[in-house]
C-alpha cells in the first residue's frame, strides 16, 4: 500500500479565486451570497445563489481549447493551474509523466440548452458548430483539461450528485494507494447558472430568505430554512508519498481514509444510517478511533432535514470524542458537484494555517444540533486531522479524513 | 444577421471579409493570411473547425456549404474561389 499526500491546491470559488483570497475569506467568515435579480424574472422561487465572474481567457488559451469549455470548465482551468503551480508541476513535467485527471461533474446544463435551441431555431445540425458536444457532456472538465495539460494518466468524470467532488478524490486516493498511478489531477467543478438550478429550485429545497442573501445560508441554525446554490471548482494534486519526497514538493497533507455507503432509501431525502456508515468506514479504513478526528467539515447546507440528520449522524459516531464542527457551505452556500473538492481545501487550509472558520450564521442551534461541538466564531486552533462529508441525491455518502504531517 | 450576399458583392469584397472572418472567428493570424496557405498544414484548420466555418458562412454569406464539395478545397485560394462561386455562379 502507498500513502497519498495533497501536494498542490487551487480554488476558484465565490469567497476567492486563488488560495490568499479564499483562507482570508474563511478566517474572516465572509459570505458570498448574492441576490440575482435575473432568477426571479425567470420564475425562480429564490433568486439566492453563490456569485462567481465568468473567467476570461482569451490570449491564454487558443480558440479549439476555449470552445469547448462550459464555464464550470473554465472555473476548472484556473483552479487546476494555480494546483500544478503549488505543487511545482509545469508542462515538462506533465509531459514526461503519466499524470492523471479525475473530477466530480454531474451537469452541463447552458450548452444542452443553447445547442437545442440553436437546432429549434435554425432546424439544421450542422448549424450547432463544434463547441457544444465537448460543453455538454458531464465529462466535459476531465475531457477538457487532459487534452490542455497533454495528460496521460486516468482520465475520467464522476458523478456522484453532491458528492462528486469528494468520490474523485477518493477514487484517486484509492488508485495512488494501490501503486496504480503517481500523481492525479483531482478535483470537482459545479457550473452556476440559472438554467441549471431551476429544477433543483422546483423542489423548495432553497432558501427564501431573500431580503439578507448573506444570512441566508445557515446551516445548523433552528431558523434555517433551505440551501443557497453555488459553485467554481477545486483542484487538488494527489501524489504517492516517495514521489513527493523525491521532488521536495510541499505536502499539505495526507488522505488517510475514504469512507462511502449508500442510503439505500429515498432518492432526495437524506437519512442517518448512511452517512454514519461512511464516517466509520473512513475511520476503519484509515485504522483510527473516533477520537483521532479533531475536526469534522460538515455536508450541511442549511436544509432542515439534511443537517438535523448529518447532526444525528455525527453526535452517534462522535458523541464520546466532540470533535469540533463546522459548515463552511454557510460562506459559500452549496457548491454541490464541487463541494467535496473545495471542502477538503478549505479544510487543509486551515490546519495549514491553525484556524477553524466559523459556521456564520448559527446564532441558534436546534435540539438536535446543539448536541455538536459547532465552531460559530473564527477560532485559532491548531489541529492535526478532519474528517469531511458530502452527501447527494439517491442516498450517495462520502467521507474522507485528512491529516497533516 | 447582416448578410453581405448579392450579384453586386465583387471577389475583393468576398475575400476581404473572408480574412477578417478566418482572423476574428477561426483566430488565424493575420500574418498568415495568404492565398497559397494550405488551409489544413499552413493554417492549421482541422475538421471540427471546417464544422464551424459552416455555421459562419451560412451567417454571413447566406448559404449552406457542402461538404462534398469541400473535398476539393485545400488552399486558401481554392476557398476564396468556392466561395465567390457559389454567391456568384456566372
Amino acid at each position: 500500500m502507498y500513502r497519498v499526500v495533497i501536494t498542490g491546491m487551487g480554488i476558484y470559488s465565490v469567497i476567492g479565486k486563488n488560495l490568499t483570497e479564499v483562507k482570508d475569506s474563511l478566517y474572516q467568515g465572509r459570505s458570498g451570497i448574492v441576490f440575482d435579480p435575473v432568477r426571479k424574472e425567470m420564475g425562480f422561487r429564490s433568486a439566492l445563489t453563490g456569485y462567481l465572474e465568468r473567467p476570461q481567457l482569451k490570449g491564454i488559451l487558443d480558440r479549439r481549447m476555449r470552445i469547448g469549455l462550459p464555464v464550470q470548465g473554465e472555473y476548472a482551468y484556473l483552479s487546476t493551474v494555480e494546483a500544478l503551480n503549488t505543487a511545482g508541476i509545469d508542462q515538462h513535467y506533465l509531459d514526461a509523466h503519466e499524470v492523471g485527471i479525475l473530477f466530480g461533474n454531474d451537469s452541463s446544463a447552458v450548452p444542452v440548452v443553447e445547442s437545442v435551441d440553436i437546432l429549434r431555431q435554425k432546424k439544421d445540425t450542422m448549424m450547432i458548430g463544434s463547441g457544444y458536444i465537448f460543453q455538454s457532456m458531464n465529462s466535459t472538465v476531465s475531457m477538457n483539461l487532459s487534452v490542455i495539460f497533454r495528460l496521460k494518466g486516468v482520465n475520467f468524470t464522476l458523478s456522484g450528485a453532491c458528492a462528486s467532488g469528494s468520490h474523485a478524490l477518493g477514487i484517486g486516493y484509492l488508485l495512488i494507494r494501490q501503486g496504480l498511478q503517481e500523481m492525479i489531477i483531482c478535483g470537482g467543478a459545479q457550473e452556476i447558472n440559472a438554467e441549471s438550478t431551476a429544477s433543483f429550485d422546483a423542489l423548495n429545497a432553497f432558501s427564501i430568505r431573500e431580503s439578507e442573501p448573506e444570512k441566508a445560508s445557515r446551516p445548523f441554525d433552528r431558523d434555517r430554512d433551505g440551501l443557497v446554490p453555488s459553485g467554481g471548482a477545486a483542484t487538488l494534486i494527489l501524489e504517492e508519498y516517495e514521489s513527493a519526497l523525491k521532488r521536495g514538493a510541499t505536502i499539505y497533507g495526507e488522505i488517510i481514509g475514504y469512507g462511502f455507503s449508500s442510503n439505500g432509501e429515498h432518492i432526495s431525502l437524506p437519512n442517518v444510517d448512511g452517512p454514519v456508515r461512511a464516517m466509520q468506514k473512513a475511520l476503519k479504513d484509515g485504522d483510527l478511533r473516533p477520537e483521532a478526528i479533531d475536526y469534522i467539515n460538515a455536508h450541511a447546507t442549511s436544509t432542515p432535514a439534511g443537517d438535523s440528520n448529518e447532526a444525528t449522524a455525527i453526535d452517534q459516531v462522535f458523541g464520546q470524542s466532540k470533535p469540533l464542527v463546522s459548515s463552511t457551505k454557510s460562506m459559500t452556500g452549496h457548491e454541490m458537484w464541487m463541494g467535496g473538492a473545495s471542502e477538503v481545501i478549505y479544510s487543509t487550509l486551515m490546519m495549514h494555517h491553525g484556524f477553524i472558520a466559523p459556521n456564520i450564521n448559527l446564532e441558534h442551534p436546534d435540539e438536535i444540533t446543539s448536541k455538536l461541538n459547532l465552531v460559530t466564531r473564527t477560532k485559532s486552533t491548531g489541529f492535526n486531522t478532519f474528517l469531511s462529508n458530502s452527501f447527494g441525491f439517491g442516498g450517495t455518502n462520502s467521507s474522507l479524513i485528512v491529516r497533516k504531517i | 444577421m447582416h448578410h453581405l450576399t448579392g450579384p453586386m458583392m465583387q471577389k475583393d469584397e468576398i475575400i476581404r471579409k473572408i480574412n477578417q472572418l478566418l482572423i476574428a472567428e477561426i483566430e488565424i493570424e493575420e500574418t498568415q493570411i495568404h492565398p497559397a496557405a494550405d488551409l489544413k498544414k499552413d493554417l492549421g484548420i482541422d475538421s471540427l473547425d471546417f464544422v464551424d466555418l459552416f455555421v459562419i458562412v451560412e451567417n454571413n454569406f447566406g448559404f449552406k456549404m457542402k461538404a462534398e464539395e469541400m473535398t476539393e478545397v485545400k488552399t486558401l485560394q481554392d476557398f476564396y474561389d468556392y466561395i465567390t462561386h457559389r454567391i456568384n455562379p456566372n
